[in-house]
């Protein structure tokens, strides 16, 4: 990390962020030098060598004061307009927009793609091409942020926030939760993969299916895809969830006190509706999966389930 | 030996037998005290207590960071530590410290009063403050608060930690702070000595004006608002709930309607003593007295109209954000317009360097880059990247700790003796002052830099590439922990034997040195009067112990003289000054 520059540039709206944050850093930097250099400067000439004795009557300068008024105030006058400025254009929705829907739930982001795709934790788009996210959340407030795209919009409940933005670069960067949501909010991180149009196109098809693997190892994949390893562990180790390992065939003690056998069926209701039986010593906090695992992918989360022995 | 001088010495030696500190005795007359005095020491006291409490979390938060995963404590624990470090210390230690202890000790003595104008109702308000303490206390042992100082909703709706004792502590703790604020201006109202006019006051009392009326009319706001909170939490009434139409986003305006002008209740206090102490220090006229205590009073207006800019992100209406930055920026200029005022004080003074100045000193550094870093965030496109991260974290510690914290220890030194009659030991306090200046740098100033790599603030655990500006930062604190722990030392040696105070070891001219230290219950002998301007270092000189020498060349009243004469005339004014002491 090079502590003086800033992030990768990834977005259209980057450069004019990262050229006004240039510009206050060298105003700053200069402001502060020469309040520095006149501090110093006074503290050497004007130190008591011998006893206290009357001093300057001197109490005010108009002249001076006038200046260091004005001189400030046109410079912030600069800043504001400027970032006025470049905040209108991020608000600018192009046309031909693509709109992604964003949803954040404690604690993962969930993509709705327009042709009913969708995804978690992982944003995958075709570079150049305009987007408008659409953002929301389930739960708490979350916030959406890409530092690459210098974007960041708050997830509020029952209300849309939006984005306009276009990434010009490929690559994959990370998305961050910026606003405080509990207990795995450092968690809640996501990569946004920038990446040619045909790629794009081939990833779309593929993430319907899983393409060509087994049902286990297309199971593993939608672990870490679908952020179900932020809550659940494989290696039996403790988390906000159970862990998943052996768990297949178990009696499980619920928080009502009734036992449950972990079977298929039990497996597909916690994935849809996690709250209807909850797991003694667990807080209800999941989302539920509805509508974002499709019925194969259900199915290969399954398979994995089971194959941790 | 004078006449005048022997009787001084008589009269100084009765003072000793009996002072606040000592008489009335036992513990009950302290519990049961209407002096502001001894109030404000027992003020003094629990906000140490809050602040060492406070600054515990701190190292532990920072500890927990210094690697990502866990290192001491798992995610529910830190989440809880971040929130009661922030909640303590806004609302337990830097809102209090300033005016209440400090101020409550010095402000009647400053104007030459023998108390403040509503005794009892100041008794009042530090039991009530204790009692509000004891709600936060409650909350912090029974399983801890997790929402972060700003208790936003849904989320502290959501919550099962103890929310609502935490909060109700809070509300209690904004009373204690409203009488505070009601009794200081009536108190600088009506009980000003003769010959102190509204334009002759100490600008620390300008600054605790604007301060307090900030404290009343912004106060019962965040009394709403958490009442609001708990409702919701008990009976769910929907206000905040988008399930029932209510709205999340309304908590944020409701919550920022007074915190953004309480962070101006902490600074504000900061600014005043910084006023005091340059000038001391200086040994010299301030500069520009009626822009400085006329900017308090504009700052602590135009911090009403701001809140918003910290929403800039929660989707509000463009325009909505457009005004709040235009006004954000508007709120910056008094401040720089004090900054320069107190660095032109400095020019043709006569300055010495004990701690007081010092912290002085770091605060003028830290406080201009605190302010100057708010210009990123005031800046509309700049905050959406900033909004949220280590930036802002480094930006408002710049602020509240460089600021007033450092105003605070420098106020702390210089009214010491005055407080319990005793010297400090300067060597040491210039090496906790350094300690305290360097790690206060090496903790925050990384956070800037991760703040604009994108680190979000309130995470647990972080990616790899932030790791050595974590570390770097976490290392600040433990020396910042040993300043601190220094200090603490020596002001505890200097209590049991330092060296006795004079009246007036820093040769200040305000009110409160012509005093014995510590003073009498009564204040002062007599009824003090202002003779003299507060910062008149060029017509008047008290030694010491109190004796005053007029410079019989000084015109009878300079405020009007043109300041192009001024500067020229002084050369030859010092000059003779020099000759008039050697006769003396």
């Amino acid at each position: 990390m090079n502590p003086f520059s800033m992030p990768e540039k990834a977005s259209n709206h980057a450069s004019d962020i990262d050229a006004l944050f240039f510009f206050i850093t060298d105003v700053a930097v200069g402001l502060f030098l020469l309040i520095t250099i006149v501090s110093i400067t006074f503290l050497w000439l004007y130190r008591r060598k011998g006893k206290a004795f009357f001093t300057s009557p001197i109490s005010h300068n108009n002249r001076l004061e006038i200046t260091w008024t004005i001189i400030p105030t046109i410079l912030v006058f600069v800043v504001f307009f400027w970032g006025f400025r470049s905040y209108l254009d991020m608000q600018v929705v192009e046309t031909d927009a693509m709109e992604i829907k964003v949803t954040g739930k404690k604690w993962f982001w969930a993509f709705d793609y327009p042709n009913g795709v969708n995804s978690v934790n992982e944003l995958v788009v075709p570079e150049g091409k305009p987007l408008k996210f659409l953002i929301s959340s389930e739960d708490v407030l979350h916030s959406f942020y890409i530092p690459a795209f210098r974007t960041k919009m708050d997830a509020v409940p029952n209300r849309y926030t939006v984005i306009g933005t276009r990434p010009t670069k490929q690559g994959t960067f990370d998305i961050f939760c910026a606003e405080y949501c509990g207990k795995s909010h450092s968690e809640m991180i996501g990569k946004i993969r920038v990446v040619s149009t045909t790629e794009y196109n081939k990833w779309l098809e593929e993430s319907e299916s899983g393409g060509n693997v087994s049902p286990v190892e297309f199971g593993a994949k939608l672990y870490v895809s679908k952020a179900c390893a932020t809550c659940h562990s494989v290696d039996g180790s403790a988390n906000t969830g159970p862990t998943w390992k052996g768990i297949y065939g178990k009696k499980h003690k619920m928080a009502d006190g009734k036992e449950v056998i972990v079977d298929e069926n039990y497996l597909r209701e916690s994935m849809l509706e996690p709250n209807a039986k909850v797991v003694a010593g667990y807080q209800p906090v999941m989302p539920t999966y509805q509508g974002i695992l499709k019925e194969k992918q259900i199915d290969a989360l399954i398979a994995y389930i089971k194959s941790l022995k | 030996m004078t006449t005048t001088q022997a009787l001084g010495k008589v009269a100084s030696e009765l003072q000793e037998e009996r002072n606040y500190l000592n008489y009335p005795k036992g513990i009950w007359s302290w519990l049961t005290t209407v002096d502001h005095k001894r109030i404000g020491l027992m003020y003094l006291f629990s906000v140490l207590l809050f602040f060492f409490a406070g600054g515990v979390f701190a190292l532990l938060l920072r500890f927990e960071l210094i690697a990502p995963g866990k290192d001491i404590v798992g995610p529910d624990t830190y989440n809880q530590l971040f929130t009661l470090h922030g909640a303590i210390m806004v609302f337990l230690f830097i809102i209090p410290a300033i005016p209440a202890a400090l101020g409550n000790f010095i402000l009647p003595i400053m104007l030459g009063a023998k108390d403040v104008a509503f005794p009892r109702l100041n008794l009042l308000s530090f039991y009530v403050y204790v009692f509000g303490a004891s709600f936060c206390l409650y909350s912090l042992v029974t399983g801890g608060v997790d929402t972060g100082w700003t208790f936003y909703t849904p989320y502290s709706v959501e919550t099962n930690t103890n929310v609502i004792s935490m909060t109700l502590g809070v509300f209690i703790l904004g009373f204690s702070s409203i009488f505070t604020g009601m009794n200081f201006i009536v108190t600088i109202h009506r009980l000003r000595a003769p010959g102190m006019t509204w334009f002759n006051m100490p600008l620390f009392l300008w600054g605790i004006y604007a301060t307090s009326l900030i404290q009343i009319l912004a106060t019962p706001v965040l009394a709403i608002t958490l009442v609001l909170l708990i409702l919701e939490r008990v009976w769910g009434i929907g206000i905040f709930d988008p399930a029932m139409g209510g709205d999340p986003v309304l908590y944020q305006h409701f919550f920022w309607f007074y915190s953004h002008p309480a962070v101006y209740i902490m600074i504000l206090p900061g600014m005043a003593i910084i006023s005091e102490l340059i000038a001391t220090f200086s040994h010299k006229k301030i500069f520009g007295y009626v822009p400085i205590a006329f900017s308090s009073v504009a700052i602590a207006l135009v911090s009403f109209i701001v809140w918003g800019h910290h929403m800039f992100t929660s989707g509000q209406s463009d325009l909505a954000s457009m005004i709040f930055s235009f006004l954000t920026f508007l709120v910056g200029i008094p401040s720089g317009i004090k900054v320069f005022n107190w660095i032109a004080t400095m020019y043709k003074g006569s300055l010495t360097f004990q701690a007081p100045m010092l912290y002085t000193h770091a605060f003028l550094a830290l406080f201009t880059i605190g302010g100057l870093t708010g210009i990123y965030l005031g800046t509309l496109s700049v905050d959406v990247h900033l909004h949220d991260t280590y930036f802002v974290v480094a930006h408002f510690h710049y602020v509240m700790m460089g600021g007033t914290v450092m105003a605070f220890l420098g106020g702390l030194h210089y009214w010491w003796p005055k407080m319990f009659g005793k010297m400090y030991n300067e060597t040491w306090a210039t090496v906790s002052a350094a300690l305290i200046f360097i790690g206060f740098n090496v903790t925050f100033f990384p956070q800037f830099i991760m703040g604009a790599q994108g680190m979000p603030r309130r995470y647990y655990t972080y990616i790899d590439q932030y790791q050595s500006m974590h570390a770097l930062s976490t290392y600040g604190t433990w020396i910042l922990g040993v300043g601190f722990l220094i200090m603490a030392g020596y002001l505890t040696v200097s209590l049991i034997n330092g060296k006795k105070a004079t009246k007036n070891p820093w040769l200040g001219l305000t009110l409160e040195w012509t005093t014995a230290s510590p003073p009498p219950t009564e204040n002062f002998l007599g009824n003090p009067r202002q003779l003299w301007g507060p910062y008149d270092y060029d017509k008047v000189l008290m030694d010491e112990n109190g004796l005053v020498i007029f410079n019989p060349n000084a015109p009878k009243d300079d405020r009007h003289a043109k300041d192009e004469n001024g500067s020229a005339t002084s050369h030859k004014r010092d000059g003779k000054t020099t000759t008039m002491k050697q006769t003396v």
